[in-house]
């Protein structure tokens, strides 16, 4: 068995900067900032992911350019939520090299969980997310993005009164909120109605050509006419 | 990097080496004191153990706020080590302390002692440190949880001290002084080299420790690649 | 305002409206510390005096905040909220400390109630007692609100944060008596104070390593 094939290539890691500066992102330690002006957004070589004895992502190499739109699919267990969670800065990789070109200001991430506070009232969550991102004109922005997914009326209501749809839609305004240079979503239909699934639509066809996007889905015949490229993980 | 080629067994050799040395020093050179007889003999094993557990978690904090800072891959696993040492080596100070303390006093625990509560507050306190490590899933977060909780102890250690020293005035007003020996040249140098063997010894397990570790983690990468 | 300050606030002004919504943690500390006050009576043989309560004083305190601080990150962790936070473009020590000053709040807002309660059960609250108080309360949500959110990335949250948190609390136990018991009470208050700045900065610098990766 070869020596070589038993070490896992440990690079250095960054400590991630704040808003705006380019972050590498990789195991280990070290800081490096890259031009962007012709980079692409993201940039990954042999990036692999484990956790303790279970290898999830193994050498996956990836380019995304500025502007595309990146179709990620796979079974269940395939690693689409962790390489999502790898390119928001939220896991750090076991191997490999990762680089994302704009820091955590702007980008935005849906998660599987709905990441809003029960205990607030949806205006009262997008206005805690409104200016921890510095969202400028925050009450219009917010007022504007309720209205677009429907969520206008019960907006003083608590979020932990509404139904996983309403979840949902609350969740793509968080994502929405500050303008994101690249987001990342996984799973964006889940749980949404007929309406929903119409809202979410528009509004990416609407942000598509402002933004990259990593999107992981079960259902890529969708956004099929929207991707520039498409990822299938094993 | 085999077994062989690793400071283990240079340690190892040290070690024994000073060990035995330590031994005949301390029964056949060392001066038998008036008032405690054989039993103040614990004392050479007694300090020489607290210094080297002292030791060990300096070490390991040290390791932990390289890994938090520079990130080097074997960082965490040094602290971790480190820190093990550290508590078997406290729990045999607090052994000694108890044995010498039967042996001075008549009592199994005194809390006059400064030096033994300190080491019973630490060791609460080290043994959290494997808690917390056996209760998260390892990866890079219990690397950092670690580092951050082995830091905190290292901090704790001065301020414990200064904190048991004042609770002495209202906490028991009847202190048992150990008059702390004026040591003649022969006790010091038998000290010295009883504080050099056990430092050894805890540098020995640490690699012998190390070594294994990194073992175990070769051969699960070739299973893991052969499947 | 800086950034900072502003985002301190923010997320402070969360904590406090959640536990206003929720209104869990703040009874329950409350009834708590009565209920050991209580407990502590049938406790303390006939003789004891004085000063055996103001130590089981402490004890009860100490008791409470670990019943607040275990439920400092549930919320968060439950939802998956620190995820949120965490790719906030903020400081994370911002996180921390606004956690760590709602915690203080909720603190001071059952002791209110446990230090009457003290005074009419035991014996009356000297002045000294209550600075130490004051003082070990920073200690004591500074220190326990980082250790909180490592309890909760960990499988045992609710059985690990008290073993984490005791043996860093026991020179707060020792400043706090002191002040209450000892004629001079200026050194314990002084020590309390060191242990509030030696433990809150090495808090404030570390919480970062502590909901990163």
């Amino acid at each position: 068995m070869a020596e070589t094939a038993c070490t896992l290539q440990r690079l250095r890691r960054t400590s991630a900067h704040l808003a705006g500066g380019a972050e590498t992102r990789e195991a280990g330690r070290g800081v490096r900032l890259g031009a962007s002006r012709v980079t692409p957004m993201i940039r990954a070589r042999s990036l692999s992911k484990d956790f303790g004895e279970k290898h999830v992502l193994e050498a996956l190499d990836l380019d995304v350019p500025r502007g595309g739109f990146v179709l990620v699919t796979g079974p269940n267990g395939a690693g689409k939520t962790t390489l999502l969670r790898l390119l928001a800065g939220l896991t750090v990789p076991t191997g490999g090299e990762l680089d994302v070109a704009v820091g955590r200001a702007l980008i935005g991430f849906l998660a599987h969980e709905s990441l809003v506070y029960r205990e607030l009232t949806a205006i009262e969550n997008l206005d805690l997310y409104g200016r921890l991102y510095r969202v400028p004109e925050r009450r219009e922005r917010i007022g504007m993005l309720l209205e677009r997914f429907g969520l206008w009326r019960v907006r003083n209501e608590r979020a932990g009164s509404f139904s996983r749809g309403m979840l949902q839609r609350l969740s793509l305004c968080r994502a929405f909120l500050h303008e994101p240079d690249l987001l990342l979503l996984d799973e964006p239909f889940n749980a949404l109605d007929g309406a929903g699934v119409d809202l979410l639509e528009r509004e990416l066809v609407a942000l598509r050509p402002r933004a990259t996007f990593v999107v992981a889905t079960h259902d890529p015949a969708r956004l099929e006419p929207l991707a520039s490229a498409r990822l299938a993980l094993a | 990097m085999s077994l062989r080629s690793s400071p283990a067994v240079a340690t190892t050799a040290l070690a024994a080496a000073l060990l035995v040395a330590a031994v005949a020093l301390i029964f056949f050179f060392a001066p038998e004191d008036a008032d405690q007889g054989i039993s103040q003999k614990i004392f050479y094993i007694h300090v020489p153990v607290a210094l080297t557990a002292y030791a060990c978690f300096g070490w390991g904090a040290w390791k932990a706020f390289l890994h938090l800072w520079r990130r080097p891959p074997t960082a965490d696993l040094q602290s971790y080590v480190a820190i093990h040492q550290g508590v078997i080596f406290g729990a045999l100070t607090l052994v000694t302390g108890s044995i010498w303390a039967r042996a001075s006093w008549g009592h199994w625990w005194v809390w006059s002692s400064r030096q033994l509560v300190l080491f019973l507050v630490l060791f609460l306190f080290y043994a959290a440190y494997f808690m917390l490590r056996f209760s998260v899933e390892p990866g890079p977060a219990r690397a950092n949880l670690s580092a951050v909780y082995a830091i905190f102890g290292v901090a704790l250690i001065p301020v414990s001290f200064m904190a048991i020293r004042l609770a002495e005035d209202f906490v028991h007003p009847v202190v048992f002084k150990r008059d702390g020996p004026d040591m003649t040249g022969s006790m010091f140098l038998t000290f010295c080299i009883a504080c050099a063997g056990v430092l050894a010894l805890a540098a020995a397990f640490y690699h012998v420790e190390l070594a294994g570790k990194r073992l175990d983690a070769r051969v699960r990468e070739l299973r893991a690649l052969l499947q | 305002m800086s950034a900072y300050a502003a985002d301190v606030l923010t997320l402070a002004r969360k904590d406090l409206r959640l536990e206003l919504r929720a209104r869990d943690t703040v009874p329950a500390m409350v009834l708590f510390v009565i209920a050991a006050l209580v407990v502590f009576h049938f406790a303390l043989p006939g003789a004891s005096g004085d000063l055996a309560a103001y130590g089981l004083l402490w004890v009860a305190l100490i008791f409470t905040a670990l019943l607040g601080l275990v439920r400092g990150f549930a919320a968060e962790r439950e939802q998956g909220l620190l995820d949120a936070l965490v790719l906030a473009p903020v400081d994370r020590s911002t996180i921390w400390l606004a956690k760590a000053l709602a915690m203080l709040a909720f603190l001071v807002v059952a002791e209110l109630v446990a230090l009457p309660a003290f005074a009419v059960f035991f014996s009356s609250v000297s002045a000294e007692t209550v600075a130490g108080i004051a003082l070990a309360d920073v200690g004591i949500c500074t220190v326990g609100t980082l250790l909180s959110a490592m309890a909760a990335a960990s499988r045992t949250r609710e059985l690990l944060l008290p073993l984490l948190f005791l043996p860093l609390a026991i020179p707060i136990v020792v400043g706090g008596v002191g002040a209450s018991v000892v004629g001079e009470p200026g050194r314990y208050l002084g020590f309390l104070a060191v242990y509030d700045a030696i433990f809150a900065i090495i808090s404030w610098a570390s919480f970062e390593y502590v909901v990163t990766e």
